[in-house]
């Protein structure tokens, strides 16, 4: 049921889902989800609450092992890869939730980022000579230089995590994401719960991500605004199946989405609906 | 009041809390990196010691060879234990885990007695035996000396936790393990790391109490003024651990020269109530609710 792609010499993908399906106890969260991350891209994953958008997320950042299917990352079979080692493959990733280092500051949490790409050894550290203090060096000045003042969180960049409000908080997240170098960023709900100041700001953010960086972004989001004004690429997710991908205007224009999110009033179609999402199947 | 034998005696529970510092750092490590309680911390401290009388005393190996091998070989104990006892139960509730650990401390004291028998042993000297004299105040040599390699331990420990990739990958898995799988954190790997390095500092407290105080299968009770020190500091806290280490050393030498040495226990416990009614999460850890 992929909607067909069709530029024409399209590049390889850099990420490639396919037919993953994820199922705790008898509850089917994914049923054979498949689709394609193009470099250089920013692709939205929509879909109405417990649609199993962060259960893809977390399934591509390797938090969860899918029962069925492949995931490809630049080429690479990473389904079987812990979750670290993704990380270090170039997968960046925020959460729904915010997952900082609470009590440390902005600053050591975004260089937690660069952590994996260290190679300080326990006597450097100690003496604080030689790598711990050249790559001490080196990774500050990267960091305050480009990532800090891209995401203009110079002045807050010695406070406690903990202490900030949510909106910088997300940004810290980013900038931590930003920090591990990542092929791909994933951003959990970017906007969740942000004014329409901060929102704008965010969505600045991110295209200048790719713009600035040439990072691909892959984004799980609610806001609809931003998702069809940013987006190249929209995968819409309901009750763990791909019902529709394609450009924002496909995507908007197909009648599935539009009664997955308004609901069809027909409760003997819902009812199949959820029928075919609890049995498992090819979905294709 | 004499101040002069008072401000003696403060001294000597001063360089003693240092020891329980340096083996309250050790329980911390895990619990904070791990949220393992450790009760077996005691037991752990006397194996370090037994392996240290091992290299030392029974294969007559030079100071300066027995004391790395009694700590590596702890530290590859920790290992052990950390993958065939602890990682099997990662995700278990957390009254399982400590109650493994509370088996753990009487396999260790099982094997000590099996392979050394349960005599009281003496460490062979090393440590310079010319008196200290801090003022007009005398301080046992090994007391002073242990409490000098404790606080030397100590500052390494801190240097490392603040510049070390391992110390930092260790924070940062204590304060949040999501966010340290998704920055590239080998969160297993810190684990193991952690009970390395806890078992490695026990080993280090185990071979100076041992050579304070001779060494036996029943020194794990050294053990029991540790977990008051740490519950007084607040489990996941190194400041609480350097602080209630030295505040529980001067209690007990109090207790101990004023009241008599069957008074230590009492006088470190009625603390330990009175700091848990005040502060229940202790005087600096993190606030809360520990179910056990």
């Amino acid at each position: 049921m992929t909607i067909p792609q069709s530029p024409p010499a399209v590049p390889a993908p850099l990420l490639q889902v396919d037919g993953v399906t994820l199922s705790f106890g008898g509850v089917h969260a994914l049923s054979g989800v498949g689709f394609e991350v193009q470099p250089g891209s920013i692709t939205a994953v929509i879909g109405p609450n417990g649609a199993g958008k962060t259960s893809l997320f977390n399934t591509i950042s390797g938090f969860y092992r899918p029962n069925a299917g492949s995931i490809r990352f630049q080429g690479q079979d990473i389904t079987r890869l812990p979750a670290p080692r993704r990380a270090r493959l170039g997968l960046g990733r925020s959460f729904q939730n915010i997952a900082l280092f609470r009590g440390m500051t902005v600053l050591d949490n975004i260089k937690l980022g660069r952590h994996a790409h260290l190679k300080t050894n326990v006597f450097d550290a100690l003496l604080y000579v030689g790598r711990a203090r050249r790559e001490e060096a080196e990774l500050r000045r990267d960091i305050e230089e480009r990532i800090i003042d891209f995401l203009e969180i110079d002045h807050i960049r010695h406070a406690p995590v903990a202490a900030l409000p949510y909106g910088l908080q997300k940004r810290v997240e980013m900038a931590r994401a930003l920090a591990m170098q990542p092929q791909i960023l994933m951003l959990d709900e970017p906007v969740a719960g942000m004014n329409r100041e901060e929102t704008e700001d965010m969505a600045r953010f991110i295209l200048d991500v790719r713009a600035e960086w040439g990072v691909t972004v892959l984004m799980v989001e609610h806001d609809m605004g931003l998702v069809m004004d940013l987006s190249d690429h929209v995968v819409v997710l309901n009750f763990g199946q791909v019902i529709a991908q394609g450009t924002p205007a496909v995507v908007q224009a197909d009648p599935e989405v539009n009664r997955a999110y308004l609901g069809s009033g027909d409760v003997g179609e819902l009812r199949r609906k959820l029928r075919a999402a609890a049995t498992p199947q090819g979905a294709q | 009041m004499d101040w002069a034998y008072l401000f003696e005696i403060s001294l000597t529970g001063l360089a003693s809390g240092g020891l329980y510092a340096l083996a309250a750092l050790a329980f911390v490590m895990v619990y904070k990196a791990t949220r393992v309680v450790n009760i077996a911390i005691g037991e752990m401290l006397m194996a370090g010691a037994y392996l240290f009388f091992t290299f030392s005393a029974m294969w007559a190996l030079p100071l300066w060879l027995a004391i790395p091998a009694a700590v590596l070989a702890s530290g590859v104990l920790g290992a052990v234990i950390e993958r065939t006892v602890i990682r099997p139960l990662l995700g278990e509730p957390p009254i399982s885990v400590f109650m493994v650990t509370v088996g753990l401390g009487s396999v260790l004291v099982g094997l000590v007695e099996i392979l050394w028998s349960a005599d009281q042993r003496r460490l062979p000297d090393f440590m310079p035996t010319s008196p200290i004299m801090v003022g007009d105040a005398f301080l046992a040599p090994k007391v002073f000396w242990g409490a000098v390699v404790a606080a030397l331990f100590i500052a390494a420990v801190l240097l490392l936790f603040r510049y070390w990739r391992g110390g930092v990958a260790l924070r940062a898995t204590a304060s949040d393990q999501a966010a340290a799988y998704s920055v590239g954190i080998n969160v297993p790997r810190v684990f193991s790391l952690a009970w390395v390095a806890s078992a490695m500092l026990a080993a280090v407290s185990g071979i100076i109490v041992g050579s304070i105080g001779g060494i036996s299968s029943s020194m794990g009770v050294f053990g029991l003024s540790v977990l008051v020190v740490v519950i007084v500091g607040g489990l996941d806290s190194v400041l609480g651990a350097l602080i209630g280490g030295l505040l529980i050393g001067v209690v007990e030498a109090l207790a101990g020269a004023f009241l008599g040495g069957e008074y230590k226990l009492l006088a470190t416990f009625l603390v330990l109530v009175a700091i848990l009614m005040v502060r229940p999460y202790g005087l600096f850890g993190t606030h809360e609710i520990e179910r056990l």
